[in-house]
């Protein structure tokens, strides 16, 4: 026992309660959800909302805030599990919110039971919020307003429908929203830069492989398949012209090649590397060529023009982007698969890599530093970063958030630069995009219609008059289908239009069924929808939703529309 | 809390039931729906009004779970409106549950997860009823599961999902419709997750989609034993190897921390040993207890969506997943954008549980292997996992797992399979675990 570290210190009680959601976004994630000030501006029956504050709260949202001026109702009592029969006639803000932060005492919360027209009013009102929730139905000035502040302070806007069986949501993005660590799937996607091997790497392909002919069986089945992969490709060099197998006719062939040379006279019948060699040729003998979305990143204006004050991701960006057009490769990214071989080989080879990743990370770092200077920057991005931009370089990501759709009762919709796509795709099978013309024709029904003209809340389809507002409401959506179609300036097939104008009435007619109501499973779902979206905006790893979603309940299918 | 307003209430919701009619003003958002009929309704299967609530409020339904899952589904089953609900689980609350398991608080850990989550919905939904057992699924018969209409799974372990599944599909009575119990399971993994619906014996069932849930492959034993490259092998070894070595007698406990803290100091030196990075005491439980990560979000998706066809059936208020010949399996995956796959699995023909006859499945084996290679195989297998198998031929026994009987047929377990079996000879496997047979054809390869 002697030869044992020092006691350890164990997870903190931080750790342990947060330990099943540190396993995805980390300790930097973490604290950036602390970080996080979120508001709900809640309406219609309110469960969506609700239920996606729950799911934020649970992993420990710095802190919340609920504006909602309803009274709870009983109606409330049989939807939302966040408030109970004590609070009939009380704030559902106020309630719900205590109910909460009951779920996380880490997580701070509060509550506005101001009417949303006048608390608006205050101009400084929404400052303190870092991510703001909407839920419909919101009169159409306020979500004008929300879109202008979320424009203006670079702050993710929400705006989410949940009615029946449907549910929708958009997110509204700053103009460049830059992902470092999406998270790709490490299987699939690793570069280990076969076809273009360093010096260090042949040189350690070469020393594993001397002799393999007449190397000792237990060495022979030992081999790396990397150090094999790099030995046959050479071979393969020499009669095809110095040539590495450029199709799949030629890389099937160069697998066969390698699959001959496995020695099958032993009691396994076949060596277990040279199967993971054959396995890895189609998958890694790619030339290692960036995605045309990460190039695009390196053409894009703000990472041409690196200035005092831009965001750290750009300056890397510009840096690693020097590096591509230097060597026509992106830096090596440094991780190497687990694969049959023996320690010290395995850790030889992994070292191979890490030290050929060190020297290309050193070089972005000189770059990114000379930007520095060059800038004026005051501050020095931390190494780690750059680092870890370099690992994941092939695979960031930059989302160009914008405006989602603000349905206006006296103007029609304008679809832009979408408008030709949307039409397209209007008549893919499955397609859901009928679902969401529904929804924006549900919006304006509602921005259309005064509940008694009381001026106050919103009248939404189906609450008295199903018959009257399923005539209206499937009125409405052909007029926004047809103007979309005009729009685009699309010809669609006379019957494959009256098919697809058959489902836009088909879904206006099961939201009129809804009457505004909230199903609880629905809210349930695209609350966990939502959630999910919002931690990943915060925390700034995977790839949010760009930037609309539909979701059917009756058929449990999803669709996501770049409005 | 005023225990007498409580009481009165309960037997005013009772009443619901009964001749005298309370107000419905609280379900005014769901009678939306069941007075209603919408555009894709079946009007022969839905009849609007007092019928449709009368069958939703009279569908005794199941719960097996009450952890990430089954705390979604119990709320979401008590909002649809479903008022007798029973729910398994037989595990107690961990403090590492409370980032998603909301009906539990820091001072419910150590409590059956069953018992403080019905009390929970319970009091927080009026006229609710949920009735806890805390205990294994297995600990129940078959006249248990017949008194439901239809069970909603969220588990962690696939073992009892397939024990469920088969003993569902083995109380189908072809003479009576009302033996065969709608089966809805969902699992999650970090940010993606799947929903799907059985109907026994007509369906896809489980066991027709093990193959969809490959378990990951275990390291070789040599690979621990002489040559590791990963600290997870370190841990491994720690926790196979080492731990019998040094300490044989204690029982390996991995919610101990003691326990954690020796695996991990062994692994660490081990590690150094072989100069390989990265042994973390984090890294070390996760892959001793196989922690599977999971957020709250993703147990919300999974559940809700289990629940709405829940709903859908016990009300057809409209098409639910898992109707015949159409889509009865869902895949949702949040890790890169929003993206949902949802489809028909196929009912196969040689399921051990539900196929058509005895359909022996074939199933390849290197005709080099040894019995107990071919053995351990088998937990990995895809269209297998079985763990604790036994193993005849039609004439012989090639191995048992009654440990009387094994020292007989021990010397088989170093024999080639080429001498115990003949290619396109039948193999019957049956695992304590499972109450079927799993019926298999050689077919060597090569
Ligand atoms: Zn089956």
């Amino acid at each position: 026992m002697a030869d044992l570290p020092p006691p350890v210190q164990g997870p903190t009680a931080k750790e342990k309660k947060y330990d099943r959601q540190l396993r995805l976004w980390g300790a930097n994630g973490q604290i950036a959800l602390e970080n996080a000030h979120i508001l709900l501006l809640n309406s219609g029956p309110g469960v969506v909302g609700i239920e996606t504050l729950k799911n934020l709260v649970l992993p420990g949202i710095g802190n919340f805030t609920i504006q909602d001026s309803s009274i709870v109702s009983d109606a409330d009592l049989g939807v939302n599990f966040f408030l109970e029969e004590e609070h009939l006639g009380g704030y559902r803000a106020e309630l719900a919110c205590n109910l909460l932060k009951e779920l996380n005492p880490d997580v701070d919360g509060h509550f506005i039971t101001e009417p949303i027209e006048t608390w608006l009013l205050n101009p400084d009102a929404l400052r303190p919020y870092t991510l703001i929730l909407a839920t419909a139905p919101l009169r159409p000035e306020i979500l004008a307003r929300l879109s202008d502040h979320a424009s203006a302070a670079s702050v993710p806007l929400f705006h989410i429908h949940s009615v029946g069986f449907y549910s929708h949501f958009s997110v509204h993005l700053p103009p460049a929203y830059p992902i470092v660590d999406t998270h790709p799937d490490l299987e699939t996607t690793q570069d280990l830069r076969l076809l273009q091997p360093w010096p260090e790497l042949v040189h350690f392909a070469q020393e594993k492989t001397a002799n393999i002919d007449s190397m000792a069986p237990e060495d022979h089945g030992h081999i790396p398949y990397i150090a094999l992969l790099v030995h046959f490709l050479e071979e393969w060099k020499k009669s095809h012209a110095g040539k590495v197998p450029e199709n799949y006719k030629e890389k099937t062939e160069f697998r066969t090649m390698v699959s001959k040379a496995a020695r099958t006279n032993n009691p396994e019948g076949g060596e277990e590397n040279f199967d993971e060699a054959v396995a890895a040729v189609l998958k890694s003998l790619n030339p290692p060529q960036p995605s045309s979305a990460v190039k695009e990143v390196f053409k894009t204006k703000e990472c041409l023009l690196v200035r005092e004050d831009s965001p750290s991701f750009w300056v890397i960006a510009n840096a690693i982007g020097l590096f591509y057009t230097k060597y026509n490769v992106l830096p090596v990214p440094g991780s190497v698969p687990d694969m049959k071989a023996r320690s010290a080989d395995y850790i030889q080879l992994q070292n191979v890599y890490k030290s050929k990743a060190r020297k290309d990370l050193a070089e972005v770092v000189e770059s990114v530093r000379f930007l520095e200077r060059n800038a004026n920057r005051t501050t020095v991005i931390d190494e780690k970063d750059i680092e870890a931009f370099c690992k994941n370089a092939a695979h960031i990501k930059l989302v160009r958030g914008r405006p989602f759709l603000v349905v206006l009762p006296s103007e029609k919709i304008k679809w832009g630069d979408r408008a030709k796509t949307i039409a397209q795709s209007l008549t893919f099978p499955d397609s859901l995009i009928p679902l969401y013309i529904a929804f924006l024709a549900w919006d304006k029904f509602t921005a259309t219609h005064e509940k008694d003209g009381l001026g106050g809340a919103p009248h939404v389809p189906g609450t008295s008059d199903p018959d009257t507002d399923a005539t209206k409401l499937t009125g409405i959506a052909f007029t926004i289908a047809d103007d979309l179609v005009k729009e685009a300036g699309a010809s669609i097939d006379k019957d494959e239009y009256a098919a697809i104008k058959t489902q836009i009435g088909e879904f206006a007619n099961e939201l009129v069924r809804a009457g505004g109501a909230e199903l609880h499973n629905i809210g349930a779902l695209t609350g966990g929808m939502v959630s999910q979206e919002v931690i990943k905006v915060i925390t700034e790893q995977y790839v949010p939703v760009d930037n609309t979603c539909v979701f059917d309940g009756i058929r449990s299918k999803s669709m996501v529309i770049n409005v | 809390m005023d225990n007498k307003v409580e009481d009165s209430t309960q037997e005013d919701v009772k009443g619901i039931a009964g001749p005298e009619v309370v107000s419905r003003a609280r379900w005014k958002y769901l009678d939306n729906f069941l007075t209603r009929p919408g555009p894709f309704t079946d009007p022969e299967a839905f009849d609007p009004g007092e019928a449709a609530i009368a069958g939703l409020e009279r569908n005794k339904i199941l719960v097996i779970g009450a952890g990430g899952l089954g705390c979604e589904i119990l709320k979401n089953l008590a909002l649809s409106g479903f008022k007798d609900i029973h729910v398994i689980d037989m595990d107690t609350i961990d403090v590492s549950n409370l980032n998603r398991q909301f009906l539990f608080r820091a001072a419910d850990v150590g409590s059956y997860k069953a018992e403080v989550a019905a009390k929970f919905v319970e009091k927080r939904v009026k006229g609710v009823k949920i009735t806890p057992y805390c205990g294994k699924i297995q600990d129940k018969d078959e006249d248990y599961y017949m008194q439901f209409g239809m069970i909603v799974c969220g588990l962690d372990s696939i073992e009892a999902r397939r024990w469920i599944n088969a003993t569902l599909v083995g109380m189908v009575d072809e003479t009576n419709p009302d033996s065969m119990k709608p089966l809805i399971d969902g699992g999650t993994e970090g940010f993606k997750g799947q929903a799907r619906v059985v109907l026994p014996s007509m369906t896809s069932c489980i066991e027709c989609q093990l193959d969809m849930h490959a378990p990951r492959a275990a390291v070789p034993l040599c690979t621990l034993a002489t040559i590791p490259r990963q600290p997870q092998h370190c841990i491994e070894w720690a926790h196979i190897i080492a731990w019998e070595e040094h300490r044989k007698d204690d029982t390996l406990d991995t919610d101990d921390p003691e326990h954690i803290t020796w695996l991990y100091q062994r692994a660490l030196s081990r590690a150094k040993e072989f100069n390989i990075e990265g042994v973390t005491y984090s890294m070390t439980q996760g892959v001793v207890k196989n922690i599977i990560p999971a957020i709250a979000s993703t147990n919300a998706i999974v559940a809700a969506s289990c629940c709405n066809e829940a709903f859908k059936i016990a009300t057809n208020t409209n098409p639910f997943l898992g109707y015949p010949e159409k889509d009865n399996y869902m895949m949702y995956t949040g890790d890169d954008s929003v993206y949902t796959y949802t489809f028909e699995h196929q009912k196969k023909d040689d399921c051990p549980v539900c196929g058509s006859g005895n359909i022996a499945r074939p199933l390849t084996i290197n005709p080099n292997t040894t019995l107990q290679d071919f053995i351990d195989g088998l937990a990995e297998r895809p269209e297998a996992q079985l763990k604790n198998p036994a193993i005849r031929t039609g004439e012989k026994s090639l191995w048992m797992q009654l440990a009387s009987l094994q020292e007989q047929l021990r010397p088989n377990l170093d024999k080639k399979m080429t001498e115990l079996v003949e290619e396109g000879e039948e193999l019957t496997i049956t695992d304590k675990s499972f109450p079927t047979q799993f019926k298999y054809k050689v077919v060597f390869s090569k």
